[in-house]
């Protein structure tokens, strides 16, 4: 165990190295940041003083060590738009960010499980159909169209909804089941799949056989083991929810990281939108490795092969 | 029972030769499949919309006209006496006058050739990347694997809009952006279906009798995975032609005049209060279009599993 975990460790720290030198290197050979920092007004030798005194006039690769070395003492540098430090911007925005991924997964998760263990209950049956003809439906519809189509029913036609800003729990019911629903086919199929394999297997039968009540059966034996996999896809999809949580959030106006992102994008403010590539990639690069963790050392298979 | 000859035809017996060729089998397979052939036909409607987008639509979709703001569609004068609706635009003009149904056909070209060439050049990254890695194993699937989790722990919306906005947004930016950030699902796939093809027998009979490896590549391996490669296709243009469409939405995709469903979505956004239907007919086409290249490429892996015949 302690070998595989320090393999899969390694493995992490040259993604997340590999991941932030993109980054930083795709990002700051787009633009000129010392003219970005400068604005429009500003003469030659302006520029040219601000990008001796930035350190801009450095190689790349420099730059980006510096910039690494900074980060991981929790340095990400100053926002060039707001002049504060990046840091305590990401700070002040992930709570709603993380609210909102939270329940997004909720809400797939309390809508995914019971659809596919019903389903898996009964194969084939016009319930199992129902669930799947809903999960090709769901894969089709685009999240931000959804989204606007939520916006118009219960914002504006019905007024049961605020329909932008962070204030309340009812700011986050939209935003999350926008969010959340496009996992839900992912996760159904997956416990359906996982509940027809443990349902057809010998100790669900010998648990039957021995009389115990259907629901036991079904609650304490079979999910527990059915659900093992969507465990770690749901590790999986919080990474991903983060990284989509841009579009919501800017529909929404949801103060979070992911709003955060798309304002600094259109303002070429790059050590914030750099910050955050690489705060979504940690999170995402830590639930994997969490979640394969977590599968070595529930199946002995893994960590041995 | 029968031993082969050179004329092992002329042993079959009546029923044997009555039976239906596996052409035939396949073509009642297809023709069978309900939601292939709504997708089928509802894709073959919007390329074939795109394509003659000239010839079909009833206006030019660039044409402004200032006298025929904010028209609503047809139904409005059907169901709520509206005396600006009319046949004239059916579906309605938007906050500058242009046709709504002019554009929504003009904008299937964009989503179309977006899909498409996205799903090109992705497919060509992952498929190079997931063939080499199942059948070289060892060094070359671990760079492989390597790649696929770093690609997996980028944010893709979060970089392509990052990328787009710091090179300039074009069509061709975001095809290209696209294309390099959604080769993941290529690869994995085609990685695992190689490993399988790699140890079938008549791949070891070809190495065993000395065929060079691009040969086999192409000549074995490749006819095997075809199946996998068009579902992962399908699936990989649906989500090129959605995060396109999210892209535009956001103001980072495709940029004003052009058609595109999701910027027209974008601006739309601020009528949506007074004109709800600017916002939910290109949804309408996107979903459309979405749900019937997934119906494509699941119904094909439907009709081409063997598990699945007879």
């Amino acid at each position: 165990m302690l070998a595989y975990s320090l393999k899969r460790l390694l493995l992490a720290a040259l993604v997340v190295l590999t991941v932030s030198g993109i980054t930083f290197i795709m990002t700051n050979a787009a633009i000129d940041p010392a003219k970005a920092i400068a604005g429009a007004n500003a003469t030659i030798e302006d520029i040219e003083a601000l990008r001796r005194s930035f350190g801009f006039d450095r190689p790349l690769v420099i730059q980006y060590l510096d910039w690494l070395g900074n980060a991981l003492t929790g340095n990400f540098g100053e926002s060039y738009r707001l002049r504060t430090p990046v840091a305590e911007l990401l700070l002040d925005r992930l709570p709603v960010t993380m609210t909102l991924g939270g329940c997004a997964l909720l809400f797939a998760l309390s809508l995914s499980i019971p659809l596919g263990v019903v389903a898996a209950l009964k194969p084939n049956s016009p319930v199992d159909r129902l669930a799947l003809s809903l999960s090709v439906l769901g894969q089709a519809l685009p999240t931000f169209w959804f989204a606007l189509m939520m916006i118009i029913l219960f914002g504006i036609v019905l007024r049961w909804l605020p329909i932008s800003g962070s204030g309340s729990w009812a700011h986050f019911v939209m935003p999350s089941i926008a969010l959340g629903y496009y996992a839900t086919p992912a996760f159904m199929r997956l416990t359906r799949a996982g509940m027809i394999e443990v349902l057809a297997s010998d100790y669900i039968r010998t648990a039957r056989a021995k009389g115990l009540r259907p629901a036991t059966v079904l609650f304490k034996h079979a999910l527990r083991n059915a659900v093992i996999p969507v465990v770690s896809l749901a590790a999986v999809q919080f990474g991903f929810m983060l990284g989509g949580s841009v579009v919501i959030e800017t529909i929404f106006a949801l103060h979070g990281v992911g709003f955060l992102a798309w304002e600094s994008i259109s303002r070429s403010d790059i050590p914030v939108v750099q910050a955050i590539v690489l705060l979504i990639s940690l999170f995402y690069i830590f639930l994997t490795l969490l979640a394969d963790l977590l599968n070595a050392y529930l199946d002995p298979r893994i960590r041995v092969g | 029972m029968a031993t082969s000859t050179v004329f092992g035809a002329a042993r079959l017996s009546p029923e044997q030769m009555l039976a239906p060729s596996p052409m035939a089998l396949l073509r009642r397979r297809v023709f069978g499949h309900r939601s292939l052939m709504f997708g089928i036909i509802v894709l073959g409607l919007m390329v074939a919309m795109a394509v003659g987008a000239w010839f079909v639509a009833p206006h030019d979709p660039y044409a402004q006209s200032l006298a025929s703001r904010r028209i609503p569609p047809i139904w409005h004068a059907w169901f709520w006496d509206n005396p600006k609706a009319g046949w004239e635009h059916i579906l309605g003009t938007d906050k500058v006058g242009r046709d709504y149904l002019s554009r929504l056909i003009y904008g299937a070209r964009i989503s179309l050739v977006i899909g498409i060439a996205t799903m090109l050049i992705s497919g060509i990254i992952g498929t190079t990347l997931g063939v080499m890695a199942g059948y070289f194993g060892g060094r070359v699937d671990m760079v492989v694997t390597f790649l696929i989790t770093t690609r997996l722990s980028m944010p893709v919306v979060m970089v392509a809009l990052a990328v787009v906005a710091l090179y300039g947004s074009s069509l061709e930016v975001v095809i290209l952006v696209l294309g390099f950030l959604l080769w993941d699902r290529f690869a994995v796939v085609m990685r695992s279906v190689t490993m399988q093809a790699r140890s079938l027998d008549y791949v070891t009979a070809a190495q065993a009798i000395g065929c060079s490896t691009p040969h086999i590549l192409l000549r074995e391996i490749l006819p095997n995975i075809l199946n996998s490669l068009v579902v992962v296709a399908t699936v990989e243009m649906a989500n090129a032609i959605l995060l396109e469409a999210a892209l535009s939405f956001l103001g980072l995709g495709v940029q004003p005049p052009l058609p595109s469903w999701g910027l027209m979505l974008s601006e739309a956004k601020e009528d949506m209060f007074f004109s709800p239907w600017m916002i939910t007919l290109p949804g309408i086409c996107l979903f459309l279009l979405v749900l019937s290249i997934n119906l494509l490429g699941d119904g094909v892996r439907d009709v081409t599993a063997p598990e699945n015949r007879n």
